[in-house]
């Protein structure tokens, strides 16, 4: 079906609703990389004028990628829940966004009808949306998951601790995870990026991670984020896995160019969930996404990067995992050119994700080839905190050693939580006030002479 | 008054890990000395992927050591262009095109090496000192003319290796800049060099640098992996690096 609207003497025609959506979308680079963005200014807002007009219902119509072709356009028409539609199944994609900003549109009933929203729908209605609606209707959304203890209630936030390190010294992510929980941060997870590939190495950050945490009783969980594979291998070989990890994307295509498809992720889950390691609940995955995967592998047919991209949410909330984050700004500025786009970019993931029931955290980032900085990471980091967001990344001083990009800090989680009086989950609050480690608020204490972890610290730092 | 600043206890830990660790804190917030030293890490890789790579000069000191050298461009006209559209950055300009064909050695040489801006311009300071260990341990092998190329990410090697008739070519190249890494240099080895080639089908040593993998043995893994392609008759995952000196890759930093 094709789209058109007139505006004064100007005709705009669109031949399919992935090009009316694309031409709908906020500039990006990548989209003007892919072809796809609309030529002028003029014609970016008739698209919406055009999108604002089309029945939410559409989209259960005319798929965007072929049914046939496609296992993640399946699952979407394949699960999705009418029922749950059927509360929004008379608007059109405009009047669906002043659904979501009404004051009479509250927690329970974006939960309500999660499951009947597909991921081009959220897609669509956040074209419509400016940044502060982007905020608001996130904020409004709550997604809880658990494994060891409880990420996603109103008014908390969590970090991962990112201990990264170039070539998986043993000392130096032990060093980095030291710091980054005397800083009161690891509620999400003490996730390590690896620089090896091979599965020994991989088992010995698993080891690493697992003994320091059963020696202190952090109420957290560890991932080694290896591809899902290896972490299948470890699994089987014994090894103590609590999340698994994978790269998604929001085509089938892509998800192959990372060497996945959705029965491999069951599998995964399968063998996580086998473990029966949670203790507080079975929300065992973990999954990064971002913008311009997909035409960053070929494998985007057409769609905007940020259709593609809730796509993505799409895969990850049929895996019902802990953590899912955007890694907005690691692509690069051939797919998000600048602070603006990248902001915009967090923005949009972070509701997009949460509309679906995706627990969504942020990796607030930017690469030196970007046109940002540290003021921009700033700037969305503020936002995602008045928006909700689950999570968010905390590596030592921003500067990740071994991806050689910039994140946010354990400083920035203690500013963002300064700033808008958020708290961490409750179990882990309450452990690092065991440990003496925050007071009766949450604030941070200095650790007390023989306080164990600096106590750790000092055995470390010990040669020998 | 005291001092505002409250330092970290475990700050020897830094021994362990150049991560920034231990940093203390004003309130919640980074002291001032560490913000700026950040700041200046920022700066200077921010100006490693703007500064321009210095042409002429590289020209003249491959001259002045008695290489035949010569300069390419991609389609990537400027910096901006280059950031956008890494399509273009993989493609040489209609000039260069020519230049390189008018200079087609009669014999194919055995190899060809380029020295690339990629992202990091200053990188390139790294290309000559690495060439001149190599080279002598590349005796009896045919080396064709070194290119110098300019707004150029790795796939151009293989369009300037097609070109030259290489059998093989190097691409020595800026990699993205990190923080405390502004200089990397990236070697990417490619057997049968032809537009089309993917990067399974080549060999990289990743963070060519003083501070990270020195020269001497940087240009031991390149002669290892140079001399293996031309054993096995191809590059890539099939050509395994078993010099026993291979450090880890950091490929998220190289501009593909």
């Amino acid at each position: 079906m094709s789209y058109r609207l007139s505006l004064g003497s100007h005709r705009y025609h669109w031949h399919d609703l992935k090009i009316l959506l694309a031409r709908a979308s906020p500039p990006r680079s990548g989209d003007f990389l892919a072809g796809v963005a609309a030529a002028t200014m003029e014609e970016r807002v008739a698209a919406r004028l055009a999108l604002a007009d089309l029945p939410l219902a559409r989209f259960l119509d005319e798929a965007l990628v072929p049914y046939e072709s496609d296992e993640i356009t399946r699952l979407i028409v394949d699960t999705h829940d009418a029922a749950a539609f059927a509360e929004i199944s008379a608007l059109t994609v405009g009047e669906f966004r002043n659904w979501l900003l009404a004051d009479t549109t509250g927690e329970a009933a974006l939960c309500r009808v999660a499951p009947g929203i597909t991921p081009e729908m959220a897609a669509a209605v956040s074209k419509l949306m400016r940044n502060q609606d982007l905020v608001l209707a996130a904020s409004k959304c709550r997604v809880v998951t658990r494994f060891r203890n409880t990420l996603g209630l109103p008014g908390r936030l969590a970090v991962r601790l990112q201990p990264n390190h170039p070539t998986d010294d043993a000392r130096g992510i032990a060093a980095a995870i030291l710091d980054g929980l005397l800083y009161g941060c690891g509620d999400a997870v003490i996730g390590i990026n690896p620089a090896s590939d091979n599965l020994p190495a991989i088992t010995r950050l698993l080891v690493l991670v697992e003994e320091l945490r059963l020696r202190y009783e952090v109420p957290t969980q560890s991932c080694v984020l290896t591809r899902v594979t290896n972490t299948l291998r470890a699994i089987e070989q014994g090894a103590p896995v609590d999340l698994v990890f994978q790269s998604i994307a929001g085509t089938q295509a892509a998800n192959a160019a990372f060497g996945i498809d959705l029965a491999l992720l069951a599998e995964a889950r399968a063998a996580a969930l086998s473990l029966g390691r949670g203790t507080l609940g079975d929300n065992v995955m973990y999954f990064e996404t971002g913008q311009g995967s997909a035409l960053s592998a070929a494998a985007h047919h057409g769609l905007d990067q940020q259709t593609c991209e809730a796509r993505a949410y799409g895969v990850a909330r049929h895996f019902r995992p802990l953590l899912t984050n955007t890694v907005v700004g690691f692509i690069g500025p051939e797919y998000l050119y600048d602070g603006k786009e990248i902001i915009r970019a967090g923005l949009e993931d972070h509701f997009c994700g949460k509309l679906l029931g995706v627990p969504m955290g942020c990796d607030v980032c930017y690469t030196n080839h970007a046109e940002a900085d540290q003021d921009d990471m700033d700037n969305l980091l503020t936002l995602l905190g008045v928006a909700g967001v689950n999570f968010i990344m905390g590596v030592p001083g921003a500067d990740d050693i071994m991806l050689n990009y910039q994140s946010t800090s354990f400083h920035d989680a203690l500013y963002l939580r300064a700033a808008l009086g958020l708290r961490r989950a409750p179990e882990f609050e309450d452990w690092l006030a065991r440990m003496n480690l925050i007071d009766a608020t949450g604030r941070l204490l200095r650790p007390a002479p023989g306080q164990p972890l600096l106590a750790h610290a000092a055995s470390l730092a010990t040669p020998g | 008054m005291s001092d505002p600043v409250q330092s970290d206890a475990w700050s020897e830990l830094r021994r362990y890990t150049r991560a920034r660790i231990a940093l203390g804190r004003a309130g919640n917030s980074l002291p001032t000395a560490e913000v700026l030293k950040f700041s200046l890490a920022h700066a200077q890789a921010r100006d490693a992927v703007h500064l321009a790579l210095p042409r002429d000069q590289l020209l003249a000191a491959l001259a002045a050591a008695g290489h035949a050298a010569l300069a390419v461009h991609s389609a990537a006209a400027d910096r901006a262009q280059y950031l956008r559209r890494p399509d273009w950055g993989r493609k040489l300009d209609d000039a260069s095109r020519a230049s390189l064909l008018a200079a087609r050695p009669a014999e194919p040489p055995d190899v060809v090496f380029v020295i690339a801006d990629g992202l990091s311009a200053t990188a390139s300071a790294h290309a000559e000192p690495l060439l001149q260990i190599l080279l002598t341990r590349l005796q009896g092998w045919r080396v064709g003319p070194i290119v110098v190329a300019e707004q150029a990410r790795v796939a151009l090697g293989d369009d300037i290796g097609a070109l030259l008739g290489a059998r093989q070519v190097v691409m020595l190249i800026g990699e993205r800049p990190g923080l405390s890494s502004p200089d990397s240099l990236g070697i990417y080895l490619t057997y049968a060099p032809r537009p089309g080639r993917t990067d399974a089908e080549r060999n990289c040593i990743s963070n060519v640098r003083p501070e990270g993998l020195g020269y001497e043995h940087a240009a031991h893994t390149l002669h290892f992996l140079l001399a293996g392609a031309r054993r096995l008759g191809l590059s890539g995952i099939g050509l395994k690096d078993d010099s026993g000196l291979t450090a880890p890759l950091a490929s998220a930093a190289l501009p593909e």
